[in-house]
């Protein structure tokens, strides 16, 4: 049996996938990957389905052995760095390991977050659909900590030593919101100021939430509302008027008013925004929200097929065409020989 | 609960049975691109918290594509969609006939009776929020203990029941600043609302007693005790009584008792 095991890891270690859907009517927050982007580039460079299981890195990274065989990884993260027996490795890049390496994640520099997909996914149990780890509940299991050890189903293939996807532009910039579900709640000068000011990341943002301070956004009907529904995304400003956009663990229903919405395709960005980071909001249309949403997917769906043109080539030419590096690939490269992925 | 739907949609010419005057429409509220919030009302109302439920399950049984899940709330009933393949106006219009087509019937009830213990360190908020009013702290557990609540849904965290039913004279506003984390099983009060907590938690809400009965635990049939439309009355429970009940509730055992309304 392949497996990973972990030496040491931060605190905010955790297996995520794309996240546990239908059971939030029961309370059961969706969890999952808070850069589902960066998640889905670590499965698909290493084969693997866009939405399976990774090891989710917060800020810090950790040092694992691979045991029982040879296995293909992948990290993918703002400023991240993989090291495989000491020689390292590029960010959105498979690489092999063999039975024995140290396998060394480096803390994530221009981010919060960071994954590492093994080739063939790891050999989990899902808990009501879904791989994901709920800190808070403990459903999906619990965050990984040092003697740890997670069973990969242990694929070796050609994805082992390919890669090279496009990896769809992302936008840097303002974090597009719609407003509602509860503008109606707040002074006209407070959605002026949402989408005018600067608002910093605080440090005690987390999965569920990411704190902001900015100016005070007033409520003109009170801070309570009689609980309704919430979404990852909804900005949500209780009582000393600074706004929390809810993030992936986040509770499924909610009583403080909710100012805005930040758009699905925005959300990872959000989530990569470091405590100290000043973000600025602008407001979209839902019109305007949908097509950024598709053409998210569309850019997920190339990048995708393009791995998997890669992992299909077979010499060490064409390897060597997409920028080979002992044995790895870039998949950064802006236009590799597969460009748009067809 | 079960749930009729009206007539088919008429035939061209014959008047329209929505023209008819009835409830008032809901109000379809953007979550951003991922959710509608099918609002009925600003106010915790069991009729309103009937039509979210009714709503909910003929939502349901049209397994619409792009339609990922829905949370019925006290309120509104949340739309959970993948932007990418829903079509939103669609959407839209098929949930304002719903919502015109779908009305309550019965409610079939059950009564959980739930030991709470009160004040003290199992409430941290009761003593001062009895000062407030100028209650002895024993009168405003008698307030909370008199009233017969309804499970009107279940949120915030896995098995966190909201209920309706709480005594006016209780209501009482979040705390300004969250706190970072309250205690698993904390009964609570946060303005119109009471609630049996499930898991430990960051919340606004106000702590007056806590109960050994376990509203979600993994491994346990049923996992989740409390559904939308269940009765809750609450029991004092002493100190003492605490260490057992809490030791069974943590062997699986349900210590709450179910008895006919």
């Amino acid at each position: 049996m392949i497996a990973l095991e972990v030496e040491s890891c931060g605190p905010g270690t955790s297996v995520q996938d794309a996240g546990r859907i239908g059971f939030r009517r029961f309370g059961v927050s969706a969890a999952g990957a808070m850069d589902q982007r960066a998640l889905a580039v670590s499965n698909a460079v290493v084969g693997n389905p866009l939405t399976g299981a990774a090891i989710e890195f917060t800020l810090l990274g950790g040092s694992f052995v691979v045991t029982g065989g040879r296995l293909s990884l992948a990290l993918s993260g703002p400023g991240c760095v993989l090291s495989i027996a000491g020689r390292p490795v590029p960010a959105d890049v498979a690489a092999a390991a063999e039975a024995g390496d140290r396998v060394t994640v480096g803390p994530v520099r221009q981010g919060v977050y960071a994954y590492l997909a093994v080739g063939g996914g790891f050999a989990l149990d899902p808990e009501m659909g879904s791989c994901s780890v709920h800190r808070r509940s403990g459903i999906g299991g619990r965050m990984l900590a040092a003697g740890d050890r997670l069973a990969c189903a242990g694929r070796t293939g050609a994805s082992s030593s390919a890669g090279a996807p496009v990896i769809p532009a992302e936008s840097t910039g303002l974090i597009r919101v719609i407003p509602g579900p509860q503008d109606d709640y707040f002074a006209p000068q407070a959605m002026v100021s949402l989408l005018s000011e600067a608002f910093v990341v605080q440090l005690d943002s987390d999965r569920m939430g990411c704190r902001l301070r900015g100016p005070a956004l007033d409520h003109i009907r009170g801070y309570n509302i009689v609980s309704d529904g919430v979404v990852p995304g909804s900005i949500q400003v209780p009582g000393d008027r600074q706004p929390i956009v809810l993030m992936r663990d986040c509770q499924t229903t909610g009583g403080y008013p909710k100012i805005a919405t930040v758009i699905s395709a925005d959300l990872d960005r959000m989530a990569q925004a470091q405590p100290g980071t000043a973000l600025r909001f602008a407001a979209v249309t839902r019109d305007e929200a949908v097509a950024a949403a598709r053409q998210r997917a569309l850019g997920l769906a190339r990048m995708a097929r393009a791995a998997g043109e890669q992992a299909r080539l077979p010499t060490t030419e064409a390897l060597l065409a997409v920028n080979l590096i002992s044995g790895m690939v870039n998949a950064c490269a802006p236009d590799g020989p597969s460009g748009d992925g067809g | 609960m079960t749930v009729s739907q009206g007539p088919e949609p008429p035939a061209a010419g014959a008047p329209d049975p929505a023209a008819r005057p009835g409830p008032a429409e809901p109000r379809l509220l953007a979550c951003g691109d991922s959710a509608i919030s099918v609002d009925f009302g600003d106010h915790i109302d069991p009729g309103l918290n009937a039509r979210v439920v009714a709503l909910d399950a003929a939502l349901c049984d049209l397994a619409l594509p792009g339609v990922l899940e829905t949370v019925p709330t006290y309120r509104s009933l949340l739309v959970h969609v993948d932007a990418t393949m829903v079509d939103f106006p669609a959407l839209c219009d098929t949930l304002r006939r719903l919502a015109r087509r779908t009305h309550a019937q019965t409610m079939s009830r059950r009564r959980w009776r739930v030991p709470v213990v009160y004040g003290g360190a199992f409430g941290v908020d009761l003593a001062a929020l009895a000062t407030d009013r100028g209650m002895r702290p024993a009168d405003f557990v008698q307030a909370h203990v008199q009233s017969l609540y309804t499970v009107y849904m279940i949120g915030f965290m896995p098995g966190f029941a909201y209920l309706g039913g709480l005594d006016p004279r209780l209501a009482t506003p979040r705390r300004r600043e969250p706190r970072s984390s309250v205690p698993d099983r904390s009964i609570s009060i946060g303005g119109a609302q009471s609630a049996i907590g499930s898991l430990a938690a960051p919340s606004g809400w106000q702590l007056i007693g806590r109960t050994p009965v376990r509203a979600c635990m993994p491994g346990r049939s049923p996992v989740f005790l409390f559904e939308p439309g269940d009765e809750v009355v609450f029991e004092p429970l002493s100190e003492d009584a605490w260490p057992a009940l809490d030791a069974a509730a943590s062997a699986g055992e349900i210590v709450a008792t179910l008895e006919e309304p």
